[in-house]
């Protein structure tokens, strides 16, 4: 146990060095990083005195060295656009980021479980259809178009909803909806396949001949089981969501980190791009090892199993 | 052999209509999934492919006499069916030759990516050691970077245009392949008939390509069916940010982004490209479900 969360730990502190390693190289993939950092009309002996001073003359592996010793103290560099520190705009703009990816994941499960769970259920009928074409046409759906229609009729047409900005909770229902969608449908369909895995196990046939009630077999003993995967599943998604977010903050003007990505690569702030991309891998590192751990910690049989993995 | 197959006896083949049915395209089709996902792409590439002959109009001809204009059945003309944008360009021509952009793009990342991925996979599967952990690891790096944050940093750096579209979203989607390859390769490298194309003194590479990959085939088709889906909504979103394809190209990710600022006075330029969008992933989902259905229910994807 202690051994495969040992090695956890290592190959994420493994892949948070390679995330950085990629950053570290976003910059120099033109070729010359000043056309990223400075404006478009900026003069070479400009250029040549900015190299000079932000020292990308000196060898790659030594600019590497120097950007890793920062980053690990905590210095993301800073912001040209606005002379601040990056690392604290972008925390700034962490919680309104956390606060829709989180309604969105909460608002996704709370549909998606009951949903995949009711189809499984009613495997073959007109709900499971139903449900299952509900998570077609989600997954289908382009993220920011929805997003686009939902402002179209309830804030155009109904002008019941604000079409964007975040001020009291009115503003997250447009925005935390768009982003669920697309997570919403694959948990539906990840929660009906595995419940239809679980129901066809000996044991629920057990369980039902032994006289048990249908709403115990299917939630406690079928669900429970059906749930560990799911768990992975979720955890994944929160990526996604995160990633999501880039688009749908920039449709709804959501001041949060992602549309704050976006801004920063119109105006060429790179450092900012750099540390956003780090910030949210990390979030995301650390949330998945979160999950491994609560993983084994639900499933015993992983204890043993996973230390092999 | 010759002795065999004698004039006599012609070779054992089936009827035409039944080895139809039992080939692989008739098992899908016989779906209603996998049915209604290949009309609707049959439909797409055809618009496409017939676009210059289709299209009522020239897509980017403008005509401010005739700005936003309802599609036809909105009370607009048949000169536009589906209504004209705030240049008066044609929408259903823009849409024809937007099919263009979408499924070219859609394709080619999902084939780039495919090849890169299956590579990764053959390779990190089949070897041990330093090859493995070094392969999987960069796997384990590209997903931890949300992915659509990447692309649009990449574009971003690179510049857009529809070369550094196709590069970036092909270097973002890569590791969906290689993960799934690798599980398979594990498990088909340890098959009885591996082990005797190697203990017959095949090459490392002939065992990988003429014994390994045609084994774990099956994944790396669906996959890149459902990736070819997937590509044409991040070509959309990416285009609709303006890091895409060049304003100048009709695109469906173009139309939604200038759509939307005419919003209010004529959704149908914000709804219309999305269903567009829409219909197309959702047939190549279907059709992508049902292939997998087909080939090997058990695949978890």
């Amino acid at each position: 146990m202690l051994v495969y969360l040992l090695r956890r730990l290592y190959q994420a502190t493994f892949v948070l060095l390679g995330v950085m390693t990629i950053v570290f190289f976003l910059l120099h993939l033109s070729g010359d990083p000043t056309q990223l950092l400075l404006p478009l009309d900026a003069t070479a002996a400009e250029r040549a005195a900015f190299r000079t001073q932000m020292g990308f003359d000196d060898p790659l592996a030594l600019q590497f060295v120097r950007y890793f010793l920062q980053v690990v103290q905590g210095d993301l560099g800073y912001s040209y656009r606005h002379g601040e520190p990056v690392l604290g705009l972008i925390l700034e703009r962490v919680p309104a980021t956390f606060q829709l990816t989180l309604a969105s994941l909460t608002l996704a499960i709370l549909v998606a479980i009951p949903l995949g769970v009711v189809a499984a259920v009613r495997h073959g009928t007109a709900t499971d259809s139903a449900a299952m074409t509900f998570a077609l046409l989600g997954q289908a759906t382009p993220v920011y178009w929805l997003g686009l229609l939902l402002i179209l009729l309830f804030s155009v047409k109904l002008g019941w909803l604000p079409s964007g900005g975040r001020a009291g909770p009115e503003t997250l229902i447009l925005p935390a909806f768009t982003l669920a969608v697309f997570s919403m449908a694959r948990i539906a369909r990840i929660t009906r396949s595995g419940m239809l895995d679980v129901l066809g196990q000996d044991y629920i046939r057990t369980a039902r001949a032994k006289g048990i009630v249908e709403r115990i077999v299917v939630f406690k003993y079928a669900l429970r089981n059906a749930a560990i995967p799911l768990i992975t599943v979720i955890g994944l998604e929160f990526g996604v969501l995160l990633g999501g977010a880039v688009i749908t903050e920039t449709v709804f003007s959501w001041p949060g980190v992602g549309r704050f990505a976006i801004d920063s690569i119109f105006a060429r702030d790179y450092p900012v791009v750099q540390g956003i991309v780090l910030v949210l891998s990390s979030v995301f590192v650390i949330i998945n090892l979160a999950v491994d751990i609560l993983y084994t910690y639900l499933d015993p049989r992983i204890r043993e199993a996973g230390a092999f993995k | 052999m010759s002795a065999l197959a004698s004039p006599a006896s012609p070779p054992l083949r089936r009827p035409l209509g039944q080895r139809l049915r039992r080939s692989l395209a008739g098992r899908v089709l016989r779906s209603t999934n996998g049915a209604v996902g290949a009309a609707i792409i049959l439909l797409v590439v055809g618009v496409a492919l017939l676009a210059p002959y289709l299209s009522p109009h020239d897509p980017n001809a403008q005509n401010l006499m005739a700005r936003l204009k309802p599609p036809a059945m909105l009370g607009g003309t048949w000169a536009h069916p589906l209504g004209t944008d705030q240049l008066g360009r044609d929408i259903a021509s823009r849409l024809m030759y937007g099919a263009r952009v979408s499924l070219f793009v859609g394709f080619v990342t999902a084939f780039a990516a495919g090849i890169v991925g299956t590579t990764v996979g053959l390779v990190a599967g089949f070897f041990t050691g330093f090859v493995r952990t070094f392969l999987m690891r960069l796997v384990d790096v590209f997903l931890a970077i949300p992915y659509i944050l990447f692309a649009v940093v990449v574009v971003g750096a690179l510049g857009s245009g529809i070369t550094n579209l196709i590069l970036v979203l092909a270097l973002t989607r890569w590791v969906q392949f290689a993960r799934i390859v690798y599980g398979q390769t594990l498990s088909v490298r340890e098959k009885e008939y591996v082990e005797a194309a190697r203990v017959r003194g095949n090459s490392r590479l002939r065992v990988l390509l003429a014994h390994v990959l045609p084994n774990v085939s099956t994944p790396i088709i669906v996959v890149m069916t459902l990736e070819v889906a997937f590509m044409i909504i991040m070509e959309s979103a990416l285009t609709f940010l303006g890091l895409g394809v060049s304003p100048h190209t009709p695109s469906w990710g173009w139309m939604l982004a200038e759509g939307k600022d005419y919003m209010s006075l004529a959704w149908w330029l914000t709804v219309v490209p999305g269903l567009t969008i829409m219909a197309t992933v959702l047939g190549i989902n279907l059709f992508g479900d049902a292939l997998r259905d087909t080939l090997d229910p058990r695949l978890k994807l």
